[in-house]
């Protein structure tokens, strides 16, 4: 079984490092911002062995991503230069652009040097400069710590192109399924195989230093929580009570999950200590309460709750206490997720019969409904908070959707085989 | 020449960086992060994160129907040959067109009192997965309680919840939805 995991894996890695379309993945831009900043990344000079990454289009890729930048397409640009020497400021006010990047990079033996340029296109001030290192197979991350040093000088709020995502893929093997939970880059590549099983997994939660994954896995045939090292590989089951263990959501200590058992009759919110296994209820009734999510300074828990008849989401103190409503707009709102400043709640929201992704302004209360599909799902947000990424399924073709946060722009990575679910970003 | 000294100053800043990604290396990547594409670095992709990462499928309950059910769970005109329970959109109640089904297999579960089930409740895909597991499941102690109120006894059952992850129908429409939201009674 690893055997043809293994095979699988570096069937992938091989493919992904000639053309982004054929690998399993496609990234597409199904919606553009108008006021998107004109940059231009100019291919970088390469020397030596460089492999099959351009860094050029990996950091194009990540800021015309972002919905903050237009990128300017290689075939357009009139030079290439990649000495700051050697750029003539005319040629790139001439395409409209207001900024632009050069670079170099230098393979010798498995390392990169890696040195790029940011200019200020209009007056042609130097804005950054940097020189990086890259060990063997790191020049994707390396690309992607450039595309998060523009971003940051350009926008003043930090880049978060270096994260990772964990999703949970479905495909038909034999007679049945396979499930697979796999950690990849933010923008789908590398992808990693951390558990499979032919029964399913669910509901990835990053535990806050990014170290740990907290899932549900049915290979018993009855629903576990599992708490799994990625480093390490190891796990252990934490919640194997009778009925449903499910929906972990770390605290912001990491000490403890929040998690819905049905243990004591209809599904109810608990935290669950992790060093001593304590076990707290947090609501009660007849209700299905659940998808326990923490406020970012631990003081709040929002859930899913039927207890007015449809879901909707409500807010409790973490310690426990009175519950109080929070959505009132649409017959479905179910799963938030905070943004990392706690000032928005993202939510699957859905009226007449769609489900789409909806934030929630905190403070006051207003709702924006930021994704188009009809079965959009299990929304995270990106640890910057500029974006937000979700599981998306139109005219039968499963993917995973990324959207700016304000609903300007909407990119999709969409997997060749199988469906892919429950995507969570890493913090 | 302001150029140079600016370079000077990045330059150290690089040396900053550079470490920073070594040490995102060490504290939060994977064990695998640095593999290649070559057989050796793959070995140690295998050691690192993959290990132990397949779950068996050999050590959970038995599966769909292992017992050995009479000719009557196979007769198209007995009740008993239907062993799959529809619900609604968001409902966990019988439909009366199931009652009669529900209560033919209580019947037979009472007068089996050996005889165990699993009643297996899943949901449509629509909306959020950890509500359709919670919808699961009270669709299936829905069935539970009929079952119980006449006269199988609690150790006879087991419920399970799979929510929308395993549709019989995989389209995404309501003919396929209404395949999907069900619950299964496995004879064990």
């Amino acid at each position: 079984m690893i055997l043809i995991t293994r095979v699988f894996v570096i069937g992938l890695l091989a493919s992904m490092f000639s053309v982004a379309q054929a690998a399993g993945l496609t990234i597409e831009i199904t919606k553009g911002s108008q006021t998107a900043v004109p940059i231009a990344i100019v291919p970088f000079a390469q020397q030596g062995s460089i492999g099959n990454v351009k860094l050029s289009d990996v950091i194009s890729a990540d800021l015309g991503g972002s919905g903050f930048f237009k990128t300017l397409a290689e075939d357009d640009m009139l030079t290439k230069p990649s000495e700051p020497e050697r750029v003539n400021f005319k040629d790139w006010q001439v395409l409209g652009q207001d900024y632009m990047a050069i670079g170099q990079v230098v393979g010798n033996g498995g390392s990169y040097n890696i040195q790029f340029h940011l200019f200020n296109v209009r007056n042609g001030q130097l804005l950054m400069g940097y020189r990086l290192t890259a060990g063997a197979n790191e020049l994707r991350r390396a690309a992607h710590h450039i595309s998060d040093l523009i971003y940051e000088k350009l926008t003043g709020r930090k880049g978060a192109f270096n994260t990772r995502i964990a999703y949970v893929t479905r495909a038909a093997r034999g007679n049945g399924k396979q499930y697979m939970l796999q950690v990849a880059d933010a923008d789908g590549y590398n992808p990693r195989t951390i558990a499979e099983s032919p029964e399913p997994i669910m509901a990835p939660a990053w535990s806050p230093d990014g170290s740990k994954i907290a899932y549900v896995s049915f290979h018993t045939k009855r629903s576990e929580i599992w708490v799994q090292t990625l480093a390490s590989g190891q796990r252990e089951s934490v919640s194997s009570y009778p009925g449903i263990n499910g929906a972990p959501a770390f605290s912001p200590d990491g000490s403890r999950l929040a998690i819905t058992l049905s243990k004591d009759g209809s599904p109810d919110v608990y935290v669950l200590g992790l060093a001593n296994r304590s076990l707290t209820r947090l609501t009660s009734g007849m209700s299905i309460d659940t998808e326990p999510t923490w406020s970012p300074d631990g003081s709040t828990i929002v859930f899913t709750s039927d207890q007015g008849g449809k879901p909707q989401l409500y807010s409790m103190p973490a310690s426990g206490g009175r519950a109080s409503r929070l959505t009132f707009q649409g017959d479905y709102n179910a799963r938030g997720r905070f943004s990392a400043d706690g000032r928005s709640l993202a939510m699957v929201t859905g009226n007449g019969g769609g489900y789409r992704i909806a934030v929630m302004d905190m403070a006051s209360r207003t709702v924006n409904v930021l994704s188009e599909g009809n079965l959009d799902e299990s929304p995270s947000f990106a640890p910057n908070g500029s974006m937000i990424l979700f599981a998306s399924n139109r005219g039968g073709r499963s993917a995973l959707s990324v959207a700016s946060t304000d609903g300007a722009m909407q990119q999709k990575l969409a997997f060749e085989s199988g469906e892919v679910r429950e995507p969570a970003w890493a913090p | 020449m302001r150029f140079n000294k600016t370079y000077l100053a990045l330059a150290m800043t690089a040396i900053l960086i550079t470490t920073g990604c070594s040490s995102t290396e060490e504290e939060g990547g994977l064990a695998d992060s640095t593999q290649g594409t070559d057989a050796s670095t793959t070995s140690g992709y295998n050691d690192g994160s993959m290990s132990g990462s397949q779950f068996g499928s050999g050590n959970g309950l038995a599966s769909g129907s292992g017992a050995n059910l009479g000719p009557e769970f196979s007769d198209p005109n007995n009740p008993l040959s239907k062993q799959v329970i529809y619900f609604e959109i968001d409902s966990s109640q019988v439909k009366q067109d199931y009652v009669s089904v529900v209560a033919a297999h209580a019947r037979y579960l009472a007068s089996h009192p050996n005889q165990r089930v699993i009643l297996a409740g899943h949901a449509d895909e629509r909306g959020s997965s950890e509500y359709n597991i919670a919808l699961g499941e009270q669709r299936s102690k829905s069935v539970e309680r009929m079952m119980r109120s006449q006269g199988v006894t609690g150790s006879q059952l087991e419920v399970v919840s799979y929510g929308e992850e395993k549709p019989v129908s995989s389209g995404h429409d309501e003919s396929a939805w209404s395949q999907n939201r069900r619950v299964e009674v496995g004879y064990q």
